[in-house]
């Protein structure tokens, strides 16, 4: 039986950018706990010299040129944004002072 | 008649012959809407104003006798993840509640090229993470044949504005199962295309590498209408076929005496409620009559296709769902936010609903450092023999034939306090999706009163051979036929 306790839970959540309570940890741990157990099962499969998956239809790439082609105008990209300031996304401090 | 219990190419004749007008019909739809999903809650918004205005263009170019398509005039519903310029388009997450994009989705274009009236946008399982619509931020949807029951996840309220006749045709969206599984609770017609015949762009991603687009309708050849509409090499999605679509509705008639279906036992287990396992004894019986050759197929990792559909969801769905960080659009929650991070935090916690959170949260677990080997690998390696086994068992027959869930719609609540429960009721439809191959939904009779549906899986790009078996047996049958109660007005 796997266990996934709190702090791991925490771990991932942060991974996510996930604010998250003690109790939420506490309620997923124990969920998580049963579903990676049941992933486990995957460890019956031999896959010795299996290549994993990469692609499912069409395995080429798609190139193009490079052109200037008009794109949306920026009033109308910043309809959706919660602050701008100036034309431009407004955000608070993204590198800290630490 | 009953107007919005018609069927496209019904109403299509209709409309071409003016018998009825397209602003009549879609007024029909509307009016409908307003009176019944109150029960159904299958919308999640309404476009009356846009329908009708589709309509009286519809009405016109059919007047001039101009670029008439089959679904010109044609009301139908579309699965809140794909994008509607000016329509709000939610995923059913208070993370989006009110986002309204800027542009279309490619299908949103081509179905408005098509002349195809949309009417409103339909619930669903938040970011299509679900089983049984239960997952939608805002409310639950209805199984219109019992209102205590789900209509299945995570397209359930495309399925049930379908089976209610709410439109007259829904595009819902299949990441693993989440056209067939519902199409089967609420007895439409439904189909997950080949991976990469329909474009995804503007379609918000749940699995970039599993998600299909696919129409919901009221019989297969319905289906090959709407899929010949909206398929096709989109170059804002380099991982569509260039390939031309062929005409799907052109040999859908022909015989199938002398084809292969192909029974895998892997999918006849124990834990199949006998009601679905009888419906789908009796459509082999009938395919026998029709003249298939019976064969029995062996997909041998088929218990594996639910940890690895399932592992690389949450991989890729952790992933994908980075976008929503309250900064641009969506959802901004920055009380007393220190720094940028602090918005991510309080945004995407006030944001997703716990079924996001817990797939997120498991994806990054999956790929973090010391489990990458043990759960992400290991699953994309499984997923090579599962596309293998398809392949295997497709080179010996022409289609093979299956469940789309081991029961019928179960109870609201039943399974909502146990996530693993609810996964495993995707069973039969998830190993699909990582293979990449099409696969058609039909209704296949009642068990105790509910729906069961079937699923027909093809070789890739095959969808002709899909259409024209599920046809055939449509011919015969007349369980896709059958509405419930709630539209007995006939």
């Amino acid at each position: 039986m796997s266990t996934i306790d709190t702090k791991t839970v925490k771990h991932v959540a942060n991974l996510v950018r996930l604010g998250i309570s003690e109790e939420e940890a506490q309620t997923f741990s124990g969920q998580f706990s049963s579903i990676i157990d049941y992933f486990n099962m995957l460890n019956e499969v031999d896959t010795e010299n299996v290549i994993p998956a990469s692609d499912i239809a069409n395995a080429e790439n798609v190139l193009r040129e490079d052109e200037v082609k008009p794109s949306m105008n920026r009033e109308e990209f910043l309809k959706n944004a919660p602050q701008t300031e100036r034309g431009y996304i407004k955000v608070p401090t993204v590198l800290g002072e630490e | 008649m009953e107007l919005t219990n018609l069927t496209i190419q019904e109403a299509s004749e209709l409309l071409k012959s003016k018998k009825i007008s397209s602003v009549e019909l879609t007024k029909a739809t509307l009016d409908r809407i307003h009176n019944v999903d109150s029960k159904v809650k299958s919308y999640v918004t309404v476009t009356d104003e846009l329908a009708l205005q589709q309509a009286k263009q519809a009405d016109e170019r059919i007047a001039k006798g101009e670029n008439v398509t089959p679904l010109t005039g044609i009301p139908f519903s579309m699965k809140d993840c794909i994008s509607t310029r000016n329509v709000r388009t939610t995923c059913s997450s208070k993370i989006l509640e009110n986002y309204v994009p800027q542009y279309n989705a490619t299908v949103t274009n081509k179905l408005a090229d098509a002349g195809a009236v949309l009417v409103g946008k339909t619930n669903m399982d938040e970011f299509g993470m679900g089983s049984s619509c239960e997952n939608s931020a805002f409310f639950n949807t209805h199984n219109p044949w019992d209102l205590n029951r789900v209509p299945g996840g995570s397209s359930g309220g495309a399925a049930a504005s379908m089976s209610a006749s709410l439109c007259n045709f829904s595009i819902g969206e299949d990441t693993g199962g989440s056209v067939r599984m519902p199409a089967g609770f609420c007895n439409v017609t439904g189909i997950k295309p080949t991976y990469g015949r329909v474009s995804r762009y503007g379609l918000i991603s749940l699995v970039s590498s599993f998600d299909c687009i696919g129409p919901m309708t009221r019989d297969a050849y319905d289906c090959a209408t709407v899929l010949e509409a909206i398929a096709g090499h989109d170059e804002k999605d380099s991982t569509t076929y260039q390939s031309a679509v062929p005409s799907y509705t052109q040999n859908i008639n022909k015989p199938i005496k002398g084809m292969k279906l192909g029974i895998s036992k892997e999918y006849f287990v124990a834990g199949m409620e006998a009601g679905v396992e009888s419906a789908m004894q009796e459509a082999i019986r009938t395919y026998e009559k029709l003249g298939m050759e019976i064969k029995e197929v062996s997909l041998p990792h088929t218990k594996y296709g639910l940890p690895v559909y399932y592992l690389l969801l949450f991989a890729e769905a952790s992933s994908n769902l980075a976008r929503f960080d309250g900064t641009r659009f969506g959802l901004s929650v920055s009380d007393n936010a220190k720094d940028v991070i602090d918005i991510y935090l309080q945004t995407r916690h006030a944001g997703f609903g716990d079924e996001v959170k817990r797939r997120m949260m498991l994806g990054a677990y999956a790929l973090s450092a010391g489990y990458y080997d043990a759960y992400y690998l290991k699953a994309q390696k499984v997923r090579t023999l599962l596309r293998r086994d398809f392949e295997t068992a497709l080179a010996s027959c022409d289609i093979l034939l299956a469940p789309t869930c081991p029961t019928t719609a179960f109870k609201l609540g039943e399974k909502t306090n146990d996530p693993l429960a609810m996964y495993l009721s995707d069973i039969y439809v998830v190993a699909t999706n990582p293979a990449g191959v099409p696969a058609l939904a039909l209704p296949a009779g009642f068990s105790k009163d509910m729906p069961v549906g079937m699923q027909l899986i093809g070789k890739h790009l095959d969808e002709a051979t899909l259409f024209q078996v599920g046809h055939a047996y449509q011919q015969v049958t007349d369980w896709h036929k059958r509405l419930p109660s709630l539209c007995h007005r006939r």
